[in-house]
């Protein structure tokens, strides 16, 4: 008698079966991406049909009862709080990733590690209400009334700081000790090797890190909403108060009805079209190959 | 000057570096202890040993690997033209630059041929486009590997076979015209035919480089070898048993450890 009896040499029955499952949860995702960008475009086309695209874009201003409906100085908002938030959170957040996992001794950078997973943890209510209370006052000092651009670049900068610290960890620990070891051999130092080894060989992950940053920031509402004034402006300051995409359709909901609740549905699209667009940048920019 | 035994061996070279009484400890545990050894300029010499007798820690002490290693204490003297340099006054990137690694795994950086060669040479200063490409194309012809990649060097060395990647990792510290070369077993990871080409490579640095190779292969420390030193594990502890021209090694080994190594019966 033999250990193994079956000469059966089909495919096992339980993987076929995950197999299928597996199939399925992916249809259902992707089916749920899609149908939430039928729903806005469904909801969001009265009043695309009844005005047009381009009188989103050339309105005098944005006062959907009486039939204005320029989304530009939103759009404008969310764009800038974003970018300022990025352009912070990047050197900020990479600079710290590289310190803990390059120069920091290890019981720092575990400690650090533990705090920056904190922050990532804290909810946007409460950014929210700690920038209201502390730093649009000091703002305010500064230059009244101090809800302002410059206080939504700062809180977004504190809550996308987590990921994109994190992320660029996270690339940083899978390249290999043999490029260290390496460099380290013909005498490089190991700020070198980081600047032309490392950030090149994890340039990829790093952006992931900066679109998840963008993404959040870009659909943060909560937060931005307690701290940036809302007044719908194009801003010509950082000191200036802005209203976003996301915090004019939390700001207006409850009461928008007809074609202004339609342009809040237009004004979700445009969010969305800004997201894809920079996915498809960010995307493309990792894409290219870095052998020069 | 007092002269060691060992020293005296020597009637062809001076020693480019010299270890008195080394020794190398991981937290408590020593790795070996009490190597004294000369290296002699512009020869080639072997370790040889079983696995575990310490041979390449005592290689990554040569140029101060060790310094990358937590916890790792270097004790005795290690001289470079007889300048100490276990001194913390010694800057041992500089020291690098003169004593370079080649490791077992070939580990080319993830860039293109030509900038895994000129990225040493721009970090130590060298930056003038037509000076790069004329070292870089000196140092490729050196190791063999000109004819074989000269239309692609600008693609990824990461695509080059095992063989023509540890080729580059040489070229890549040769660029750097190095005094010594310390090579830990450059051919291990490679096939037969690679593993012959890299020996070849090997063996032409004789009288231009200084080079200490680690190595198992018995066969392949004969053939290339001008000095070997035999390590081997005493109570836990790395140490060198015996050392000696290749020819007294194989032929007449003072040690019946040796002996028995080198013939096959122990090890």
């Amino acid at each position: 008698m033999t250990l193994f009896n079956n000469k059966n040499l089909s495919p096992s029955q339980s993987d076929l079966v995950l197999l299928w499952i597996l199939r399925g949860f992916a249809l259902l995702t992707g089916i749920i991406v899609v149908l939430i960008t039928a729903f806005l475009l469904l909801e969001a086309l009265p009043v695309l049909q009844q005005v047009g695209w381009l009188r989103f874009v050339s309105d005098p201003s944005w006062h959907p009862v009486q039939g204005f409906y320029n989304l530009m100085p939103m759009l404008w908002g969310s764009l800038l709080v974003t970018l300022g938030a990025v352009i912070l959170a990047a050197p900020l957040g990479i600079g710290s990733a590289i310190f803990c996992q390059y120069y920091a001794p290890p019981f720092f950078s575990g400690f650090y590690r533990q705090l920056i997973n904190l922050l990532a943890g804290i909810p946007s209510v409460v950014y929210g209400f700690w920038g209201l209370v502390v730093l649009v006052p000091l703002i305010g000092k500064l230059q009244p009334p101090g809800t302002s651009l410059l206080a939504g670049i700062a809180i977004l900068t504190l809550m996308i700081l987590p990921t994109i610290a994190l992320t660029a960890e996270a690339s940083f620990s899978e390249v290999p000790t043999e490029y260290f070891q390496g460099a380290a051999a013909l005498g490089i130092s190991r700020w070198a090797t980081i600047r032309s080894v490392v950030l090149p060989a994890t340039k990829s992950g790093l952006f992931t890190g900066l679109i998840l940053g963008t993404g959040r920031a870009i659909g943060e509402t909560m937060a931005v909403l307690m701290v940036c004034g809302n007044v719908v402006q194009t801003p010509t300051s950082i000191f200036d108060p802005i209203r976003t995409l996301t915090a004019n359709i939390a700001l207006e909901m409850a009461y928008a009805t007809g074609n202004h609740r339609s342009a809040l549905f237009v004004s979700g699209l445009l969010l969305m079209v800004a997201i894809a667009i920079l996915v498809a940048v960010a995307e493309g920019m990792s894409r290219r190959n870095i052998y020069g | 000057m007092k002269k060691s035994q060992l020293t005296q061996n020597s009637r062809l070279s001076l020693p480019s570096m010299q270890t008195e009484r080394l020794s190398l400890y991981y937290g408590k545990k020593a790795a070996f202890t009490d190597v004294t050894m000369p290296i002699y300029s512009g020869k080639i010499t072997a370790l040889i040993g079983p696995s575990g007798c310490g041979k390449t820690s005592f290689l990554s002490c040569l140029n101060r690997l060790t310094d990358l290693i937590p916890h790792t204490k270097v004790v005795g003297s290690i001289r470079l033209d007889a300048v100490e340099i276990l001194n913390n006054r010694v800057d041992a990137i500089a020291l690098r630059r003169r004593v370079g690694t080649i490791f077992q795994k070939p580990n080319p950086f993830p860039f293109s041929i030509w900038k895994n060669l000129a990225f040493p040479l721009k970090e130590h200063g060298i930056k003038k486009r037509e000076q790069l490409d004329r070292l870089i194309e000196t140092t490729l012809q050196d190791v063999g590997l000109w004819s074989e990649v000269k239309d692609r060097l600008h693609t990824s060395a990461l695509f080059l076979s095992g063989g023509q990647k540890q080729r580059l990792c040489i070229a890549r510290a040769l660029v750097l015209q190095p005094e010594v070369l310390l090579l830990d077993e450059p051919c291990s990871a490679l096939d037969p035919i690679s593993s012959g080409v890299v020996e070849d490579l090997i063996a032409s640095l004789r009288g231009r480089y200084t080079v200490v190779i680690v190595t198992h292969n018995l066969a392949q420390a004969r053939r290339i070898g001008d000095y070997a030193a035999l390590f081997w594990v005493r109570a836990e502890v790395g140490r060198l048993i015996e050392y000696g021209t290749v020819e007294q090694i194989f032929t007449a080994p003072q040690q019946d450890l040796t002996a028995a190594y080198v013939n096959g019966i122990r090890g």
